[in-house]
């Protein structure tokens, strides 16, 4: 019956654009009732972005997806993030790892190059806002208090270039192993770039070591001030929302620009290196400039990403950019889709709403269930022994979502339209 | 169409259950929130952060009942991860009911999260983050506070203890590079060479590590004296296994990450001797007054308390004191958090560990170190020393 | 003065590298022996090596240390209870979670990693709940005397008799899986498919049945290994299987994956490897670089060897197919 209520593209774009009201009247609610059940409030926040998706598939009219869009990303979302900083900060970590799934998208889905140390890019850019910013230096340089705030947008494009740079340095003499050797020497070059953060403390303190970096500068700080007087709204929500702005902004030019190389012969050289690398060489494609081109593309947007991220978490420590995180953005991408764009950014929210806001939600409201002594199935909840504590079962719960979605989809929740192939010569069909 | 109708059928969920929450009007929740690693390889001492604040929950929750509020524990878990931290924070300051935080165990964690939390003036009492670092930035000096010591009064007390009761002349300084171990370390050395000990080895092991072979290989043939270990007592623990295991009989001396039951667990008490480690707090069973504490906690969680878990008590009670105050002077009007903060910087008790009364930074005003030397079991553990500062 | 102690330090270097390499070598023929018939990284394997050791070390604790065996029966007892409950869940990890994938076309070769990835958190988790129910979370080794008695071949080169035993046992474990996949029809079987997965099915042969013979052995030899693993440093929790796993994983690369010698190779040069530049980092450079610097330079020979030999010390280079 709904099938043949929606079967045509007027009424699919009705409904699709009805579905967004739907989940944005759902979240106002929330978020102006003050309502602090964070698994009601994730929920609700994961179908405003699974509502975002329904308007964005095949057959709702071009304008309907852009106004949808545009009115939740850049309207109802910072209204609401205003009052709500949870939704903001939900919304800017999206947007972040979004930007880095895309980024290695492009080396793992495009080129077929299996990256495990990703995030050492990210660690580069990062780092050199944070060193740049702060009074880090002013033991080896006397008197160096940092760069003020607004430099940050210098550095911004530098520390761009610089983890480019750094990508296409690892890239020459790395890319000429292959496959799973290739896995293994990114590896390694994450954990060597980790290891030199966390030790580069001595002998000379270049980056903190395992103590970090605090009190990074901050580039909206007097823009916010300014803005605070005239507006009467608390100077730290003013700059949570320009991080989300610029983090949003940086989302759409690099998924822009992805777009558009992977249309491009460009992309068609990735996708040849990826099918058959040796015809791909037999044709004239330069392979190796092709996938250094790839691999610098990726690393300078993280190095970006990993830019802002140091200015909006103000204390940046090795901690952040350990294996764990590279496997993180990995399963982003594999799990929204291999190769495809609007596969990963989904697969970024996804993991992201997962692990910050549902898996959160679901052991606060049974923590509350325990201490309002309700109980279930004749056993008082309050006579749960501390182990059963639901807080402790977030991994767990995450792992066995990852390997469930990976059985049920292993081409991931939008795969890419065209087959992904990475070779696999030892297949056992 | 499958996913329509799914998608239809969780959209009428979430408006219901709103409706229901809505329809909920529930009396004065406040909540102490626990900030700490749930999951993960330091969950075990995340978790005695959360149970000795739970039992402070429970047993002065009764003072604010006076003003209508009703306290409850809310565990938060950080992953040990400064990102997790930082999103966690940022929900946590947009629910009005909270009223502080107990945590973290992370340094690295704590120093990224308390700049969220300075936005919404909402109060931190640290029961394990001893950077110096925590209490000395001018963005969070308004609510960052701990209750244990500090890694530059820490590492010098560890060293003057070194200097005047084991004569030491020639050690080794190990740290697990952590910001809690390399911080302490740092200090110690400095202390150390300041006083003419001479440093043999300085160097750190990865907080993985399990094989210190090729530092205690070179102990065979150097014989240091002491061999300092900044760093949390499952490594100290394993490096004094394997010291003893290769017959080196160096006193080991560590701050207070060495400070707790596993410490003996994981080392087998036989190869208990000549262990040293600083603390703000005497040994448990010199405290008279944790006596009932040490009980409740066994027989409510089956574990033994260590050093975290009273540190986490007193917090949560010094919190609990503040809350009390503010409520009254604003009878019982919605929660102030910057008032909280101001009126923890004035409690002045009695706790578990001693008197709990806060300077003008945030830290505790202890005025000594006690120097613990580990027993065969906890229970056994007796104070060495008290340095005074 | 300086040198004379290096020199002191080199035999007993070189004993602890060996050890460690042995443990290495052990866990990477796991991961070399399943990716020589799928081409497959198990992911995984690090966790069961990390039940393997638990197993071990818990019916040493409850079931073996209160009997009067003799230490070495009462090891060998621990090796092959952890090795039966390792080679389970290494049947099991196969059975749930790759096994499904792969008789889903189009999967490609990255949902069986990422699958992995989501196995070993939930290993991981599991184990750490389990013991948490009893109070636990670190499990050290019992202390039992044996072990630690010494033999001093020379002033310094004194080896306990754990060392002594590590060895042995190791290296008749290598031995046996040599004798295995090169002697049994079974080896060959795994051999065949190893080289040619659609020759070998038309040849008769039962290729998921070799699957799971990689699996199940390569289980078996990791539990084994978990033991050894606590039996050295002496304890093991629940998160144990990470380093050693990903060092393991490092080592097969290097000896190059797929081939069984080259892991053995592999791990025993790692081994040697990090515990020569754990030791001689601080010593050679006055303790400017302490011994956190190790991982880097291992990591930065593997990069070297693997530029002047793309498929590792002992992989074959593949012909590639035009």
């Amino acid at each position: 019956m709904i099938r043949k209520l929606f079967n045509n593209g007027k009424n699919q774009t009705t409904f699709a654009l009805g579905a967004v009201f739907l989940a944005v009247i759902c979240n106002i609610i929330l978020a102006t009732q003050g309502i602090n059940n964070s698994f009601v409030v994730s929920l609700a926040f994961l179908l405003l972005v699974s509502s975002l998706y329904r308007l964005n598939s095949s057959s709702v009219a071009t304008w309907a997806r852009v106004f949808g869009v545009v009115s939740v990303i850049f309207g109802v979302l910072p209204w609401i993030g205003l009052s709500r900083l949870d939704y903001l900060d939900v919304a800017t970590q999206i947007a972040l790892f979004a930007t880095l799934a895309m980024g290695l998208n492009l080396v793992v889905g495009m080129v077929g190059l299996l990256d495990l140390g990703f995030i050492a890019f990210f660690a580069v850019g990062a780092y050199t806002w944070a060193i740049l910013g702060s009074s880090q230096l002013s033991e080896i340089w006397i008197g160096f208090a940092g760069l003020p705030g607004w430099s940050f947008f210098l550095v911004l494009p530098c520390a761009a270039a610089l983890a480019g740079g750094v990508g296409v340095l690892l890239g020459l003499p790395v890319l000429r192993v292959k496959g799973d050797y290739l896995a293994l020497v990114t590896l390694g070059f994450g954990e060597v770039i980790r290891v030199l953060l966390n030790n580069l403390d001595k002998p000379i303190n270049l980056t903190g070591g395992p103590r970090g970096i605090p009190s990074i500068h901050q580039p909206f700080a007097e823009l916010a001030t300014t803005v605070a007087q005239w507006s009467g709204i608390e100077n730290y929500r003013l700059q949570a929302l320009a991080y989300y702005l610029l983090t949003v902004l940086i989302a759409f030019a690099a998924a822009w620009v992805f777009n558009r190389i992977s249309r491009s012969p460009i992309g068609w050289a990735w996708e040849a290196i990826r099918e058959d690398e040796i015809a791909a060489q037999a044709m004239g494609i330069p392979r190796i400039r092709m996938k250094l081109l790839a691999f610098a593309l990726g690393a300078s947007v993280s190095g970006m990403m990993g830019v802002v991220f140091a200015a909006k978490q103000t204390f940046i420590s090795p901690d952040s950019f350990d294996f764990n995180q590279s496997i993180g953005i990995l399963a982003m991408v594999v799990l929204g889709g291999v190769g495809s764009l609007r596969g990963v950014v989904l697969g970024a929210a996804v993991m992201v709403i997962l692990n910050v806001q549902v898996l959160k939600g679901f052991s606060s409201t049974l923590a509350a269930l325990k201490a309002s002594g309700a109980s279930f199935m004749g056993s008082s909840f309050t006579n749960w022994p501390p182990e059963l504590e639901p807080s402790k079962y977030e991994r767990l719960l995450f792992g066995l979502l990852v390997w469930w979605m990976m059985i049920y989809r292993p081409e991931g929740l939008l795969p890419a339209k065209r087959p992904i192939f990475i070779r696999d010569d030892n297949h056992v069909a | 169409m499958r996913l329509k109708a799914s998608f239809i059928a969780v959209m009428f969920g979430v408006l219901s259950t709103t409706a229901a929450t809505i329809a909920l009007s529930a009396p004065q929740v406040l909540k102490i929130v626990t900030h700490s690693p749930l999951s993960g390889a330091q969950s075990t001492t995340g978790e005695t952060i959360k149970f000795g604040t739970q039992l402070a929950v429970d047993d002065f929750g009764k003072i604010l009942e006076p003003y209508n509020a009703k306290l409850v524990l809310q565990a938060e878990d950080d992953q040990s991860n400064p990102t997790v931290g930082v999103a966690n924070a940022n929900r946590l300051i947009g629910d009005a009911s909270v009223i502080g935080i107990i945590g973290h165990f992370n340094s690295g964690v704590a120093m990224a999260t308390t700049e969220v939390y300075a936005k919404a003036n909402l109060v931190m009492i640290s029961p394990a983050n001893t950077n110096p670092k925590i209490t000395e930035r001018a963005s969070t000096s308004k609510i960052a506070n701990r209750v244990c010591g500090r890694d530059d009064v820490q590492g010098p007390a560890a060293q003057s203890f070194m200097s005047s009761h084991l004569k030491a002349k020639k050690i080794y300084v190990i740290n697990d590079k952590t910001a809690y171990g390399s911080g302490l370390a740092q200090e110690f050395e400095k202390a150390s060479r300041k006083a003419g000990v001479q440093v043999l080895l300085s160097t750190g092991v990865d907080e993985k590590e399990t094989d210190f072979s090729s530092i205690l290989n070179r102990a065979v043939i150097e014989k240091p004296d002491v061999i300092f270990f900044g760093g949390i007592y499952s490594q100290g623990g394993l490096l004094l296994k394997q010291m003893r295991q290769k017959h080196i009989e160096s006193v080991l001396l560590g701050g207070d990450g060495l400070d707790s039951a596993e410490l003996q667990t994981i080392a087998g008490a036989a190869n208990i001797r000549n262990v040293y480690f600083t603390s703000v707090a005497m040994p448990l069973n010199q405290l008279p007054k944790a006596k009932s504490f040490i009980e409740t906690y066994k027989t409510k969680f089956k574990k033994s308390p260590d050093g975290f878990a009273v540190a986490s008590y007193d917090a949560a009670h010094a919190l609990i004191l503040a809350t009390a105050e503010s409520l009254k002077a604003k009878k019982g009007q919605a929660v102030d958090r910057a008032d909280i903060a101001a009126n923890v910087r004035k409690v002045n008790f009695e706790g578990l560990t001693g008197t709990i009364a806060f300077d003008n930074k945030g830290d505790i005003k202890a005025a000594r170190y006690v120097v613990i030397e580990a027993g065969a079991t906890p229970a056994q553990n007796k104070t060495a020393a008290v340095i005074t500062k | 003065m300086e040198t004379s102690i290096g020199w002191q330090l080199l035999p007993m270097t070189l004993a602890d590298g060996l050890s460690l390499g042995v443990m290495y070598a052990i866990i990477a023929l796991g991961y070399t022996l399943v990716y020589g018939v799928l081409g497959l990284i198990n992911f995984a394997h690090s966790e069961v090596f990390m039940v393997g050791g638990i197993v071990g070390v818990e019916l040493l604790i409850y079931v073996l240390t209160p009997t009067s065996l003799h230490p070495l029966i009462q090891l060998a007892l621990a090796l092959l209870g952890a090795g039966f409950a390792a080679a389970a869940v290494a049947w099991g990890v196969e059975r749930y979670a790759y096994y499904p994938l792969r008789s889903r076309p189009g999967s490609g070769s990255l949902a069986p990693l990422i699958t992995g990835i989501g196995v070993s958190l939930v290993l991981m988790d599991t184990v750490r709940l389990f013991e948490s129910f009893f109070g636990h979370f670190e499990r050290p080794f019992p202390s039992i005397a044996w072990f630690e008695e010494t033999y001093a071949v020379s002033e310094h080169l004194i080896l306990s008799y754990k060392s002594l035993v590590i060895w042995g046992l190791g290296g008749g474990f290598l031995a046996l899986v040599h004798g295995l996949v090169n002697r049994t029809r079974w080896g060959l079987a795994l051999r065949a498919v190893a080289q040619d997965t659609h020759a070998a099915m038309l040849l008769g042969i039962e290729s998921r049945k070799m699957v799971v013979l990689a699996f199940v052995l390569g289980g078996f030899l990791a539990g084994m290994g978990g033991v050894l693993y606590a039996l050295q440093f002496g304890k093991i929790n629940a998160f144990s299987g990470f380093v050693p796993g990903i060092k393991a994983f490092t080592a097969a690369v290097l000896g190059g994956i797929g081939s069984i010698p080259g892991a053995v190779l592999g791990g025993i040069l790692l081994g040697l490897i990090e515990m020569l530049a754990g030791t001689y980092l601080p010593l050679l450079t006055d303790g400017a670089i302490g011994s956190e610097y190790k991982d880097i330079v291992t990591f930065l020979l593997l990069i070297l060897v693997l530029l002047c030999r793309p498929t590792g010390l002992l992989g074959k280079p593949k012909a590639e197919k035009v």
